[in-house]
């Protein structure tokens, strides 16, 4: 018997509200960080022959390839901040009797995202 | 009536796979947007020719640092993809907690190999 208290709720109730729909999109993000991170297996499949590397690249050159691509980093920004806005919130620091603020928090993880960016894009272009 | 569940019984992920969750949130936020940069835009644009990025690829550091994205990647979407299912109605298949790690460690387990075979 199940004697858990069993609250039924539309399965379209995320569109109530412009936060929970945020919420929702949010959430959502996990399926192109999986999808472009089964992109990522594929190149390193195809690094292993330069032709077939190559053949890859010359196929995502292409109005579709660019495409799929601007909506894949539109979705993964909307990751990123989404992610470092809810830092403030997993991480509460106290100095003395005072709460860190939560914005100094979380912008302490916006200047790491863009020095980790711009590190590794250095890094390959140089 | 086919409608999401809310109740008082809650399921703690396992430590593990939350530290997975969030080690790949931390992972993917700070790293994806980049690292589609450099495979789109820059190619596109030719400040990186595509025999630059294959030996950025085949960099030993490169491995490591592809298969770690990678692989957290995976562990994060599973977890919150999971979540999101029960959210969205469907609570049958976002229980089933053992087929989206699975699926995450197998894809971890064929990154590896081919990361290992370059």
């Amino acid at each position: 018997m199940d004697r858990h208290y069993v609250r039924k709720l539309p399965a379209t109730w995320w569109l109530r509200k412009r936060t929970y729909l945020v919420f929702m999109l949010r959430e959502l993000t996990s399926v192109f960080v999986v999808a472009y991170a089964l992109f990522l297996m594929v190149v390193i499949w195809r690094a292993d022959d330069p032709g077939s590397f190559s053949g890859l690249f010359d196929a995502l050159d292409s109005p579709v390839g660019l495409v799929l691509h601007a909506i894949v980093l539109a979705a993964l920004l909307f990751h990123s901040i989404t992610w470092i806005n809810l830092t403030p919130k997993v991480l509460v620091l106290w100095r003395d009797d005072e709460q860190v603020d939560p914005r100094l928090i979380a912008g302490a993880n916006y200047l790491g995202w863009v020095v980790a960016s711009a590190v590794l894009a250095w890094l390959v272009l140089k | 009536m086919a409608g999401v569940e809310v109740t008082a019984e809650s399921r703690p992920a396992t430590p593990l796979w939350w530290l997975l969750f969030s080690a790949g949130g931390v992972m993917s936020a700070f790293f994806m947007p980049v690292t589609v940069f450099l495979t789109s835009i820059a190619v596109a644009a030719d400040w990186l020719d595509e025999e630059e990025l294959l030996d950025a690829v085949r960099h030993p550091l490169g491995r490591a640092y592809l298969f770690l994205l990678v692989s957290l990647s995976l562990f994060h979407g599973a977890h919150r993809f999971r979540y999101a299912l029960v959210d969205l109605g469907f609570p049958w298949l976002g229980r089933r907690a053992w087929l989206f790690y699975g699926l995450a460690t197998i894809g971890t387990g064929v990154c590896g190999w081919f990361v290992l075979r370059l």
